[in-house]
């Protein structure tokens, strides 16, 4: 095997970073045309309703049943351990603040990303491949309005409905396992969690945190397909690189938001 | 060059590069307005890139490409899209929009620049159907077509809007000889009756031949030659004798560059 000399691994890794300062270059054009882009499509709003569906409301079931399940873990768990310390009234509390303030936002942009975000790559990729965004340009309609504008608007509303809604059920389903299997007095659960959730502490940051996450994983997806090689593997590689990226994204913004809201600097 | 000079398409010392490797180098071209103009050459000179070219979806490394009086490069983002309503394309895999039914493909265009009622949108679509011969698919998805019939679709979709420019992408491959036999004759007859300029790239010598009134060909990053089809099957040049006659032997190679073939063999490299 041919070894490989310190000046090619220097230049490799300039290479890299040029790609990726590159590719951080078009994919900010690239969001910033379809977003602020001029010229609309008269049926703009039939486009993102369309997407709305495609987008918000086929990621329905797989977010109820995950919020359902989480919340159902999370009374079970915090049941276990707080009946210990003859706190288990606090269940309700500690299963409200886990999914409004982490769990929703987090959760919901994982699963989002690997449902909604894996489609929109795939979809758009193969219409790249397909050359259907090429014969959108040659009838003088721009695909970034017509394509690309909907997808995002789309994402950037249903994901934080999304999150809501897991918190929602997760809460219900805590509810389900403390009060009606383990026990918990109704009473204490509710308004435990009443008195402890406040609105801009914990509801109003939850939906901040979900808005940050709608953004950046609808426009990894969309930014990815497009981007992407027009081939069956190209099409692949971009499908994989928008889960990991977006998931990685949602984990570590997470941090930086909860340090930002939470943390006392 | 204005919107009314005899060329509808002009290629000015055009350079169009991929990473280092010249696709054109220094290129000319005049696409007379109202003629058919052919663009041939071997597989992998660039026929499909010039036509990207034309529509502006690639830009050239350096020269200009003049449409109807315009210098493509030149043009903001929106003044490209409005011009791209002057042109059509017949994409070689068709491109029809997956989500939509043969009707939609066609009334796309019509729907999205006109405001045309819903009856005249529908008549214009039957008409165009009917002239691809397609007028009783209308409600089959593109998944249901043959290749052959999906490039017949978009082409009814191509000419929808009744463009000054229409080009062809391959149009003859994996047609059937009834349905070859009929879009040559379209496309003459398309560019006669409305008075469109056609350019077709094509690897169909024949059919491409009997049509066209102009051909270029291509190869080597440069154009080889140019002339009417009488013109060029009597070339004295090498090159364009031995695409026209398709020999296997000639100055254009067969083989991709390689190394030598008794090394690659015996594993000496």
């Amino acid at each position: 095997m041919r070894k490989t000399s310190s000046l090619e691994r220097l230049r490799r890794l300039g290479a890299a970073g040029i790609d990726v300062v590159g590719s951080l270059g078009r994919s900010t054009i690239f969001l910033l045309r379809a977003v602020f882009g001029r010229g609309g499509l008269g049926n703009g709003f039939n486009l993102l309703v369309k997407q709305l569906f495609f987008v918000g409301v086929l990621s329905l079931p797989i977010i109820v049943v995950a919020g359902l399940f989480i919340g159902m873990v999370l009374a079970l768990q915090g049941y276990n351990i707080l009946v210990d310390y003859g706190s288990e009234q606090a269940v309700g509390q500690m299963v409200a603040l886990t999914l409004l303030r982490e769990l929703g936002p987090v959760v919901t942009g994982l699963l989002f990303a690997g449902r909604a975000g894996s489609a929109l790559t795939a979809e758009i990729g193969n219409m790249k491949s397909t050359e259907q965004l090429s014969s959108l340009e040659m009838i003088g309609v721009d695909p970034l309005k017509y394509i690309i504008a909907p997808r995002l608007w789309a994402g950037f509303i249903s994901m934080p409905l999304l999150a809501a809604i897991f918190s929602v059920v997760g809460i219900w389903g805590g509810a389900m396992v403390a009060v009606d299997w383990l026990g918990v007095y109704d009473g204490s659960f509710w308004a435990n969690m009443q008195n402890s959730v406040e609105f801009g502490e914990d509801v109003l940051n939850g939906m901040i945190k979900s808005v940050v996450f709608a953004f950046v994983v609808t426009w990894i997806a969309v930014f990815q397909g497009y981007d992407c090689d027009p081939t069956s593997e190209g099409i692949s590689r971009a499908t994989t690189r928008t889960v990991v990226y977006a998931s990685l994204a949602v984990l570590g913004l997470d941090f930086i938001l909860t340090a930002l809201m939470f943390g006392d600097f | 060059m204005s919107s009314e000079s005899e060329n509808a398409v002009e290629l000015r010392g055009v350079t169009f590069k991929r990473g280092s490797r010249a696709i054109f180098e220094n290129v000319d071209i005049q696409i007379p307005r109202g003629k058919v103009t052919a663009i041939m050459g071997p597989s992998g000179c660039g026929k499909t890139t010039l036509l990207r070219l034309i529509g502006a979806q690639l830009m050239p490394s350096s020269g200009g490409v003049w449409v109807n009086g315009m210098n493509l490069p030149e043009l903001s983002r929106s003044e490209l899209f409005d011009m791209r309503k002057q042109m059509g394309v017949l994409f070689q895999s068709g491109a029809l929009f997956t989500d939509l039914d043969v009707f939609e493909n066609v009334a796309f265009p019509l729907r999205v620049h006109t405001k045309l009622p819903e009856e005249m949108i529908r008549d214009i679509v039957l008409m165009k159907l009917q002239a691809v011969g397609l007028r009783g698919a209308i409600e089959l998805m593109p998944d249901e077509l043959s290749g052959g019939m999906k490039r017949r679709v978009a082409l009814a979709r191509a000419i929808a809007l009744d463009p000054q420019i229409l080009m062809y992408d391959e149009p003859f491959v994996g047609q059937d000889p009834i349905a070859m036999g009929v879009l040559v004759r379209m496309i003459r007859l398309l560019n006669d009756a409305l008075g469109i300029t056609s350019i077709v790239v094509s690897h169909d010598l024949a059919e491409t031949a009997s049509i066209a009134d102009f051909i270029y060909v291509v190869g080597d990053a440069k154009v080889l030659g140019f002339g009417t089809p009488e013109e060029l099957m009597n070339s004295e040049d090498p090159q364009i004798h031995q695409f026209m006659k398709g020999t296997p032997d000639g100055p254009v190679p067969f083989h991709f560059p390689a190394p030598d073939y008794r090394t690659d063999l015996l594993g000496q490299g």
